[in-house]
C-alpha cells in the first residue's frame, strides 16, 4: 500500500508516493532523481548516503521515509546556489583535493556541513570524529582533513 | 513483496494502544540502526513497526541530583549534555565512540538496551550505575533493575505489550569517580571486544574504596556485574596487587566466549588489563572533582 508523503528536499517542498518499507535514500534518488547521495553498504556503516534531516547528519539508507514527512531534508544537490557557485565546503574539497573518486565526497561533505555548521573553529580531533562514519576507500583522509580545515576558514571569511 | 506497515505514535499511550492491537505481529522501532538493518537482512519481518521517534515524552535529560534519561534519547544527546559529562562521566565515555554522528543522531539508548547485544556500550555504564529500568503497559507499570533485564542475547525481561519509558539513576555518594573503557580496533564504527565500566565511590583518604561496582559487557552471554570482585575491593585500599587479585576474581565470573572480534582467552586477558585501568580513571576522576 503507497502512501503520499509531504517533505522538503533542500528548499522545495515535494509530494511524494512512497512504500512503507522504503528507506529515504531509495526515494532520493529513485523517485527525487537526486543521485548524489550514495547507496554503499546499505546498513548504516559507510556513510556514502549521508544527508541531513532538519540539520542533522542520517544514514538514509536505513531511514525509514516515513519519518521525513513534514521534515527538511538537505543533500548535495542543495548546496551550490542558484547561479551554481559551489559552496565553501565544496570549493575547498576541490583546492585541497579531498576528492579522488568521488564516491564517498556527497556524504563526506553533509558530515563536514553538519559540523561547521555548529563549529567553525573545529580541531582535527574533532573534524575526525564528525567524519568517523563516513568511509573513503580510496583513504585520502589527509587531504579531506586539510579540505575541512580550509572550508572552515573559508566559510569563517564570508561571515566576517 | 515483503514490506511493512509502518506506525508513528506520538504519545506513550497511542504506542501502548497500537502494541495492544497488533501483538505479536507488530515490533517496535526507535532510531532503526538496528532494526531497519534486521529487517533489509531478513532476520525480522514484522507486519507492523511501531516508531518511537514521535513520542516525545520519551525523549528527554533530566539530572536534579537523581538522572532520569527517556529511552527515546539518541546517543548524540546524550554524548553532547554537559551535565552528564560533568556528574555521569561514565555514560559520556560509552556513548562518544558508539557508531557514528550518523547512527549516534538516530540511535536511543532504549534501543541499545532492549536490542540486549552483549556488547551494548550503554550497558556497563547503566549497571555500575545501579540504574532501574522503569517500564510501562497498558495494564500498568513495573521498575526493574537494569541487573535483572537482560536475560539472554538479545532477550529481556520485557513482556509482549511494554515499553521502556526511561532509565533513573541515583545520585553517586561524594568522592566517586566512574568510568568506561571500550576495548576496539577502529575508534568508530566498530563494537566492542571487551567494554569494563566501573564506579568507585571512596572514603575521604580518595584511597580506600568504601562501594564498588564493575559492568561488564562482552565477557557473558549478557551484559553482567563482578559481583564478586566488587566485594573483594570494598573497603580495600586501591593499589596495584589489590586490582591484581581483583582482576582474577573478575575473570573467574566471566564467561566470555571466542567471536571475530576476540577470542575467550584474549577477552580474559583484557577483564584484569582493563579494569585495572578503569578503576584508576574513578580514582583520578574522584580526586578531580574533590579538587573543585
Amino acid at each position: 500500500m503507497k502512501k503520499t508523503i509531504g517533505f522538503s528536499v533542500n528548499g522545495n517542498s515535494v509530494e511524494v508516493e512512497v512504500r512503507p518499507h522504503w528507506p529515504l535514500l531509495r526515494v532520493l534518488r529513485d523517485e527525487l532523481e537526486l543521485t548524489g547521495a550514495k547507496p554503499g553498504c546499505g546498513e548504516g556503516e559507510c556513510g556514502a548516503c549521508t544527508v541531513l534531516v532538519d540539520g542533522i547528519a542520517v544514514n538514509s539508507c536505513i531511514y525509514p521515509v516515513l519519518e521525513v514527512e513534514g521534515r527538511e531534508v538537505a543533500t548535495i544537490e542543495g548546496l551550490a546556489d542558484k547561479d551554481n557557485r559551489l559552496h565553501p565546503i565544496q570549493q575547498a574539497f576541490l583546492d585541497k583535493a579531498g576528492v579522488q573518486c568521488g564516491f564517498c565526497t556527497p556524504g563526506m561533505i553533509m558530515s563536514v556541513k553538519a559540523l561547521l555548521e555548529e563549529n567553525l573553529n573545529p580541531t582535527e580531533d574533532q573534524i575526525r570524529h564528525a567524519v568517523a562514519g563516513n568511509m573513503c576507500r580510496c583513504t585520502g583522509y589527509v587531504q579531506i582533513i586539510e579540505s575541512v580545515r580550509h572550508a572552515a576558514g573559508l566559510m569563517s571569511q564570508s561571515k566576517e | 513483496m515483503r514490506t511493512f506497515e509502518y506506525l508513528k505514535p506520538v504519545t506513550v499511550q497511542e504506542a501502548l494502544d497500537l502494541l495492544d492491537r497488533y501483538g505479536e505481529k507488530a515490533r517496535l522501532i526507535a532510531g532503526g540502526t538496528d532494526a531497519m538493518v534486521m529487517w533489509k537482512q531478513k532476520k525480522i519481518s514484522p507486519d507492523f513497526f511501531i516508531s518511537l521517534r514521535n513520542v516525545t515524552d520519551l525523549n528527554s535529560i533530566k539530572v536534579q541530583g537523581d538522572l532520569t534519561i527517556g529511552s527515546g534519547t539518541t546517543h548524540r544527546s546524550l554524548e553532547l549534555s554537559p551535565e552528564i559529562r560533568k556528574d555521569f562521566p561514565v555514560i559520556t565515555d560509552a556513548v562518544v565512540n558508539l557508531g557514528s554522528v550518523q547512527v549516534r543522531n538516530s540511535a536511543t539508548i532504549g534501543g541499545n538496551i532492549c536490542t540486549a547485544a552483549p556488547s551494548a556500550d550503554t550497558a556497563p555504564p547503566l549497571l555500575v550505575l545501579e540504574t532501574m529500568v522503569n517500564i510501562i503497559a497498558s495494564k500498568g507499570g513495573r521498575s526493574v533493575p537494569i541487573d535483572e533485564f537482560f536475560t539472554g542475547p538479545s532477550q529481556t525481561v520485557l513482556e509482549p505489550g511494554e515499553i521502556v519509558t526511561d532509565f533513573h539513576i541515583a545520585r553517586p555518594l561524594p568522592n566517586t569517580g566512574m568510568a568506561y573503557w571500550k576495548h576496539t580496533r577502529r575508534k568508530a564504527m566498530d563494537l566492542p571486544i571487551l567494554g569494563v565500566a566501573a564506579l568507585i565511590s571512596f572514603e575521604d583518604d580518595l584511597k580506600t574504596c568504601k562501594k564498588v561496582r564493575i559492568g561488564l559487557g562482552v565477557a557473558a552471554p549478557t551484559p553482567m556485574r563482578a559481583k564478586q570482585a566488587e566485594a573483594f575491593l570494598e573497603g580495600k585500599v586501591l593499589e596495584a596487587g589489590v586490582l591484581e587479585e581483583a582482576g582474577k576474581i573478575a575473570v573467574g565470573e566471566a564467561q566470555p566466549r571466542t567471536s571475530v572480534r576476540g577470542s575467550e582467552w584474549y577477552r580474559k586477558e583484557l577483564i584484569g588489563v582493563l579494569l585495572k585501568r578503569v578503576a584508576l580513571i574513578c580514582q583520578e576522576r574522584a580526586k578531580g572533582a574533590a579538587d573543585k
